[in-house]
């Protein structure tokens, strides 16, 4: 049986093996592969090897990893993935700014397990990097054009260290010009966390602008905080609300006019992909996320890239090494003398790179464009849809487009039932999509919740996740204590009330957990579901 | 593009009849419509001048792996210097690139159950190998993990000086230079030119009531063993300031874990623990320490606690101490977090659980045995000296001064020969003149380690 044509959901459950710690699985002997040996020539001419380690650096009790035979060690961790719901096997479209697309098998392919990637060392001779120095200089050329900027790195292995790479850009500009006196960074409240602890982590002070009542940036209130303690801005646009600012040249404006610089944190550029650049609004610094926007896989949040683009004007403070052409050779250039050092060892996430330049090179402009125009197009529809489900409110402006994502509520739900968005969150795992993000903290708008669709997703799956929300209000309605429940069809139930701040609870290995002795008492404690 | 519109695999409702059903359906007449809030003076009036794109996969394959074949291949290299070559089991790679696993984010526990106990498993058997309690979610990679570390023992003390061996890896030490920068002064610890090891004179003389963390590498950048770590652990402590090791994780089989001598933390990068050379993609960084409040409430990253659910029995994990982490406090969290290494911490968990202990215990004594039967044979060849004689893990520098050859030039011509040498410390370490780190892990054959030793041979 498929969805229910009429209601278009469908009866999931999630793989569900019960599986113990690794730690409980050791059968004292088994092995879960072998090591090669060294040559009996070799072991003639040096003995053991470890003879030479000093007493005091010798290992004297085996380390506490557990002895698992192969099948096994694979089989347990196959099963940890089926009880992992990734975006290549739901409608993953309420992580909302996370950009989650559809990441093309065929980078996988051509990067990671590609071995001119895979087997290359990173400090090894130029001439044998010659196509992957290529790569990545191409793919600076593209996010040039983009972006506007007029230069990259991409040694920043996250969204976040990208900002904070700008922060330390920011720091190294003013000092270049003997101006010691700006302590300070502006960051508004609907802009990502990173975007006011960054900054902070390179020595500002932060200051945070608060929304108006069309959930702007106030300007007012930003043009009060700039002064000349000011160094840097660092805002988004949208921001988490979808709503475009269109005064945002002004802000830059404003910003420039005190000596500031300004950032802008594009990690979701998704809905303005073509349509708008950062250069052009003015700013002098922004970052792409290239796990998000273009489709680099975010693998259990890893393998990720904050590509960051400057101005000219700034680009003799960027990381070394560089990436750059002379004549046909490509080389890493070290040599800046006002370069704010490194922030990440060698040149970066190199195969997520490959893997951006891949998803550039299919689309071109015209592809880029309909990622841009598709996405908004999906989250308008969604919008529109979700609008109408009993109990959720569409904060902010009401009756304007959003671009790629929509801060919703549902307060109204709340109110009438009790049911918090929580609750629905985790009952929408009981129907095989991923849960969705609420707010950053602190939640601005009570009962948030965040989606965006991005153009990954058809009509056939927006419908399919309405149809979801949809029945999780009308459960609200109907009978509150179920949804608050969930989830029932998801790999696990819902966790005891136990405290995780309080550190009688804390158990992050599986050694502390042994040791409290509350392995025991998850066991004695729980009670059982009725 | 004039013609007929491109129907793209990866976005489905570029189908134009689908497209003007949902344009329709916002009420929105054409495209740009769409974009009503994005004034017109803030919009590119142009087309973005890009390359005319690659539609099919199979050409975007040609395309890519014609670029890349020019980076030829069939080396045989002895780099390390913070990245090695090490053996990755199957099964890893296999995990890695489950679609689950490559493509889930960071969403709550319930959907992504299986991915919450991986990260688990990752720093619980990480704490069976160092021997400690405490890991959080991975870092960028090393030099991250240095840095926060010197950042986390300056919060806990208030002091706001720190003391780092002067010969540092430099992708470690450039990292940590530029995160200590805005209020902590770094203090440079010499090295005793004989042994390669820590002067330790010097170095108490850069202990004070001020310093916040002593940090050191065992085994170190040059590859030798820090023989006095628990005698440098013991200044530390005596001046009231923590004992910072990063070691490198694959020796621990064999090697004591830092925190058996005295560390109270236990840093470094998790590389070599099943993860490819990734031209530098392989990296992660992680740190450890004891079940102590005061430690536990200075990490950056997530942590995240095994908890029980309603279900008798039941294992659930959740965020621990969240508002201690930017997510929670913005600003005012502990420096600033975001997306790092997930995958590659998942990978770590395959192969310890892979390894076992007698698998660590045999990869460490492999990689003892085949790097000292290297250094031995390489400082047989005419002109070439092992530069410092103390033990060492996988890593030992080679003196190439009495050969009256640059280690450019040696290298260079070695490279002729299909053979990628050791990294050149000339510049950074100008003291050792024409020195060269070279590094053989368990992947180096008595072939391999031969075959160097006649090519350099024939090119000195």
């Amino acid at each position: 049986m498929g969805r229910n044509p009429k209601t278009l959901l469908r009866k999931f459950h999630e793989a569900k093996w019960d599986e113990q710690i690794i730690l409980e699985m050791s059968v004292p002997g088994e092995r879960g592969i072998l090591v090669r040996e060294a040559e009996p020539e070799v072991r003639r001419e040096v003995g053991s090897g470890v003879s030479a380690i000093p007493p005091g650096l010798r290992r004297r009790s085996k380390p506490g990893l557990p002895e698992v035979n192969q099948a096994r060690v694979l089989r347990h961790f196959l099963h940890l993935s089926q009880e992992t719901l990734g975006t290549d096997v739901n409608i993953d479209i309420g992580e909302g700014t996370c950009t989650m697309k559809y990441s093309p098998k065929v980078h996988e392919q051509i990067s990671n397990r590609n071995p001119a990637i895979r087997d290359v060392h990173p400090l090894q001779p130029t001439e044998t990097m010659q196509g992957t120095l290529e790569i990545v200089y191409k793919l600076e050329q593209l996010l040039k054009e983009v972006s506007g900027m007029d230069r990259f790195t991409f040694q920043p292995s996250g969204g976040a260290q990208g900002v904070y790479t700008s922060a330390a850009m920011i720091r190294a500009y003013h000092e270049s010009r003997g101006d010691t006196q700006r302590t300070e960074a502006i960051t508004t409240m609907f802009s990502h966390p990173c975007d006011a602890a960054a900054p902070a982590t390179a020595g500002y002070k932060i200051i945070t602008i608060m929304p108006d009542k069309d959930g702007y940036a106030d300007i007012e209130a930003f043009k009060g905080a700039l002064s000349k303690r000011t160094a840097g801005i660092f805002i988004t646009n949208p921001e988490d609300t979808g709503i475009y600012n269109p005064l945002i040249d002004e802000f830059v404006k404003a910003a420039h006019e005190v000596g500031a610089l300004c950032h802008t944190d594009q990690a979701n550029a998704n809905g303005i992909l073509g349509i708008a650049r950062a250069r052009d609004a003015g700013f002098d610094l922004s970052q792409f996320n290239l796990h998000k926007t273009f489709s680099v896989p975010h693998q259990s949040t890893g393998g990720s890239v904050g590509a960051l683009g400057c101005t000219a004007e700034l680009a003799e403070f960027l990381p070394v090494p560089q990436v750059k052409l002379a004549g046909e050779k490509y080389y890493l250039d070290y040599n800046a003398p006002r370069s704010i050092g490194k922030v990440r060892s060698f040149i970066g996430n190199v195969p997520s790179l490959v893997k951006a330049y891949a998803w550039i090179m299919q689309l071109g402009d015209e592809g880029l464009r309909q990622v841009a125009i598709c996405s908004v197009l999906n989250n308008n529809y969604l919008m529109q849809k979700l609008q109408q489900i009993p109990g959720v409110v569409v904060r902010y402006a009401p009756g304007r487009r959003r671009l790629e994502q929509v801060r919703y509520s549902w307060e109204k739900l709340y109110e009438d039932t009790g049911v918090g968005t929580e609750d629905v969150r985790r009952r929408m795992a009981d129907f095989g999509v991923q849960s969705y993000s609420t707010s950053h903290l602190p939640w601005i708008v009570p009962q948030p919740f965040t989606i965006e669709p991005t153009e990954s997703f058809s009509k056939d799956d927006l419908d399919e996740y309405v149809a979801i929300l949809t029945q999780i209000s009308k459960e609200a309605y109907e009978n509150p204590e179920f949804v608050k429940g969930a989830p029932y069809n998801s790999v696990v139930h819902r966790n005891s009330s136990a405290s995780m701040d309080d550190p009688v609870n804390i158990a992050v290995t599986w050694r502390q957990f042994v040791k409290k002795g509350l392995d025991k008492r998850v066991r004695r404690s729980a009670t059982k579901r009725s | 593009m004039s013609g007929k519109k491109i129907v793209f695999p990866y976005i489905p409702n570029s189908v134009p009849d689908v497209k003007r059903q949902m344009l329709k359906a916002v009420k929105a007449k054409h495209e740009m419509d769409l974009y009503e809030e994005i004034p017109e003076r803030l919009r590119v009036k142009r087309r973005l001048r890009l390359p005319k794109p690659i539609l099919d996969e199979s050409s975007l394959r040609r395309h890519v792996e014609g670029i890349l074949q020019r980076n030829g291949s069939g080396y045989l290299s002895f780099l390390g210097a913070g990245c090695a070559e090490h053996f990755v089991p199957a099964v890893c790679d296999e995990i890695n690139g489950r679609g689950e696993f490559l493509t889930a984010y960071g969403a709550a526990s319930y959907a992504d159950h299986g991915k919450w106990q991986a990260y688990f498993e990752y720093c619980s058997l990480m704490g069976e190998l160092l021997d400690m309690d405490i890991l959080s979610l991975p870092l960028y990679d090393g030099g991250q993990a240095a840095a926060t570390s010197l950042r986390m023992a300056s919060r806990m003390t208030g002091r706001k000086e720190v003391v780092v061996p002067r010969a540092l890896n430099p992708e470690v030490g450039l990292v940590i230079k530029n995160y200590l920068k805005p209020d902590i002064t770094i203090n440079e610890a010499e090295y005793d030119r004989k042994t390669g090891t820590l002067d330790l004179k010097k170095l108490r003389s850069k202990i004070s009531s001020k310093t916040a963390a002593v940090l050191i590498e065992n085994p170190t950048y040059l590859g030798l063993l820090e023989a006095d770590a628990a005698e440098i652990g013991r200044m530390a402590r005596s001046a009231g300031a923590e004992f910072i090791v990063y070691t490198d994780p694959i020796s621990l089989g064999v090697l004591s874990p830092p925190a058996k001598y005295g560390a109270t933390f236990a840093c470094g990068d998790f590389q070599p623990l099943g993860l490819h050379l990734n031209t530098g993609g392989g990296q992660g960084g992680f740190i450890a320490t004891h079940d102590d409040m005061r430690y536990i409430s200075q990490f950056k990253e997530e942590l995240y606690g095994i908890t029980p659910t309603i279900e008798p029995g039941e294992y659930g994990f959740d965020d621990v101490l969240y508002n201690r982490t930017a997510y929670g406090s913005r600003e005012k969290g502990n420096e600033y977090t975001g997306t790092a290494n997930g995958l590659w911490a998942i990978t770590v968990a395959v192969y310890l659980s892979l390894m076992g202990p007698k698998g660590m215990q045999d990869t460490g004594r492999t990689i003892m045995q085949m790097s000292q039967y290297a250094a031995k044979r390489l400082s047989t060849v005419k002109g070439v000296r092992l530069r410092f004689q103390g033990p060492f893990f996988k890593e030992f520098v080679l003196d190439f001064n009495r050969s009256g050859k640059s280690v450019a030039a040696i290298n260079r011509a070695l490279l002729k020969e299909r053979i990628i040498g050791g990294k050149d410390l000339s510049k950074e370490l100008p003291e050792l003149g024409q020195s060269s780190l070279y590094c053989v892990t368990e992947m180096r054959t008595q072939a391999d380690i031969d075959r160097l030793a006649g090519a350099m041979e024939e090119v000195l």
